[in-house]
């Protein structure tokens, strides 16, 4: 305790006459039992304040930094982008014209990729964390499968982007098509949406199975009428938060050949394709300043759509969450 | 002695290597309650769990001897233990309600029973058991509501009639009040002698009180000796025996109090 002449007192708070440390109640105790030299306090929470107050700053001053970079590269693409972000952007395709360019054939690559990549990693990647959170026998396969997948979480998606190159565009023939896309995205994104998924799973407590288990049910009758419905929440936040990361990615759609000037509509899962990040990745690289202000037009655009997706996730998550 | 609701024989509970319960023998009366007491960490609720083959669902966990039920050894490879659970009913310690709505909590379990009847049949086992667990008149106008909007004390009598909807032959109930504050108890303990005119009830308590207020029999668990971490059943009598004429002095040392 400090009194407001800032002198230092101990045993709770009464004024002491001079400014030596104060042996305590205890310390008393401890010198009357016999136990040699009496502890002593040196509160000292003047400099203590000043310390706290030093780190807070410090923070303040990181969080600073990182906003002021955002707001930075926030209004210097809007005012670049803002005055080519009108209608035909959307509905113009790609042209050696700035004037007459759009990105009709990207918008329409990102947002098939995006759905056909959901439809088909959804039900492999939930199988999956279902099957080794909930089903799988707690043996050294298992583990061995469970730190591959957590590890494949990490790994470089340009990686992923080779190996769709070798297995989907030449193994099984499928040319730098929007499924050969699709199905190498998928890759990306699995070990994302299984480790979210089994987190999801987890979440739900053990107390909940064990009643349903213990009401006759079987294992599949609990985690399809419970475990899952309870978990929806986190594994739909989960699986948005995946397609928000593929939407952005371009190294693995480079690789397998979807850097293309596309000017027709896409009519299939076998058409080639392309997408927004790798539009403003070709407008970025022209030489006229105008392409450079169609790449920032591109670029609010996908930052749209990356915040609608968050947002949704973020919107789900409060929606389904629930207390136990 | 009409014939027993259950026979355990020569019961043995491992976890991994570690010997939890040893050689216990123990037949519950049918029609009664029968309290399982003892010191903490002496295997009261594993004991509980072998009898519905809810241990199983801890990894480890291995289990020797026989439990007979109805003429048949529960542990026998040809049972399935999803049959014996809904058969042998459990409650357990924390009340653990669906997060779905009152009267979802009693029809799931009546569903994945196989329950076929009508809507009406449905309504009417639902308002059956709730009124066997002595809860129909508080929620009677709320059945649409979540479980969870429930009282603990409320929770808890829900988590029975979702157990005595399916008609068991025998209710175990790890603690059942242990969360709850004294008049939810005592409403518990009420209910439980209302049950066991149509139900074979085993009850884990801590209390003693409780244990003597509403049980017939009584089994005084310990530990199997002097740096023994084994749990077993070293008395079995009615309860009245149990807390005034133990033949054992540790079961004495404990219902008295002495215990330690």
């Amino acid at each position: 305790m400090t009194t407001d002449d800032g002198r230092r007192t101990t045993n709770h708070g009464r004024r002491t006459t001079d400014d030596r440390p104060q042996t305590t109640n205890y310390g008393r105790q401890a010198v009357r039992a016999g136990w040699g030299v009496a502890p002593t306090f040196e509160p000292n929470l003047p400099r203590r304040k000043v310390m706290g107050m030093v780190w807070e700053g410090v923070a303040l001053l990181a969080i600073l930094l990182g906003i002021a970079m955002l707001l930075t590269l926030l209004v210097k693409v809007f005012l670049d982008g803002l005055p080519y972000l009108r209608p035909q952007l959307f509905t113009e395709f790609p042209s050696r014209f700035p004037d007459k360019a759009g990105l009709r054939s990207a918008l329409q690559g990102s947002i098939w990729l995006m759905v056909l990549t959901a439809l088909l990693s959804f039900p492999l990647g939930v199988g999956a964390g279902i099957y080794l959170e909930e089903f799988a026998p707690k043996n050294a396969l298992t583990r061995f499968i469970e730190i591959n997948v957590a590890n494949l979480a990490g790994v470089p998606s340009i990686i992923y982007g080779l190996l769709g190159l070798g297995l989907f565009v030449r193994g099984l023939g499928l040319g730098r098509s929007l499924l050969a896309g699709v199905l190498t995205m998928m890759l990306v994104i699995l070990p994302v949406i299984i480790v979210s998924t089994r987190e999801a799973l987890r979440a739900v407590p053990a107390s909940i199975r064990e009643a349903a288990l213990a009401l006759g049910a079987s294992r599949w009758e609990m985690v399809r009428d419970h475990v899952l419905v309870y978990s929806m929440g986190g594994i739909l936040t989960g699986m948005i938060l995946a397609l928000s990361r593929a939407i952005g990615e371009t190294a693995p759609l480079i690789t397998i050949g979807a850097l293309t000037y596309i000017a027709f509509d896409l009519r299939g899962p076998l058409d080639i394709f392309t997408v927004l990040p790798i539009q403003i990745f070709n407008w970025v690289s022209m030489p006229q300043e105008a392409f450079h202000r169609l790449a920032a037009a591109g670029i609010i655009v996908l930052l749209a759509l990356l915040l609608t997706m968050n947002a949704l996730a973020i919107w789900l998550r409060n929606r389904l969450q629930r207390r136990w | 002695m009409e014939q027993p609701a259950l026979e355990i024989r020569n019961l043995n509970i491992y976890y991994g290597h570690f010997l939890a319960i040893k050689g216990v023998n123990l037949s519950i009366p049918r029609h009664q309650i029968t309290a399982i007491i003892g010191p903490s960490g002496v295997g009261k609720s594993t004991l509980l769990r072998a009898i519905n083959r809810m241990n199983e669902l801890v990894p480890g966990c291995r289990t020797e001897g026989e439990i007979l039920f109805d003429g048949m050894n529960i542990y026998d490879p040809r049972v399935d233990p999803v049959e014996v659970r809904r058969r042998i009913g459990m409650v357990f310690q924390k009340p653990n309600p669906f997060p779905k709505s009152i009267y979802e909590n009693i029809a799931w379990g009546l569903r994945i029973n196989g329950f076929r009847g009508s809507r009406a049949q449905m309504d009417e086992a639902v308002e059956g058991a709730l009124r066997a667990a002595a809860l129909w008149d508080e929620v009677k106008d709320k059945l649409h509501q979540s479980g969870l909007s429930l009282s603990g004390g409320q929770q808890q009598r829900l988590c029975i009639a979702r157990v005595v909807a399916l008609q068991p032959e025998v209710i175990l109930l790890d603690e059942p009040a242990s969360a709850l504050d004294p008049i939810a108890t005592l409403k518990i303990e009420e209910l439980m002698r209302e049950l066991k005119r149509d139900y074979t009830l085993v009850i884990v308590t801590h209390n003693m009180q409780q244990a003597a207020r509403v049980s017939d029999y009584t089994a005084m668990m310990m530990l199997t000796g002097e740096g023994e971490r084994s749990g077993t059943v070293i008395e079995f009598g009615p309860t009245k025996t149990i807390f005034t004429n133990p033949r054992d002095k540790r079961t004495e040392d404990y219902v008295t109090g002495r215990f330690g």
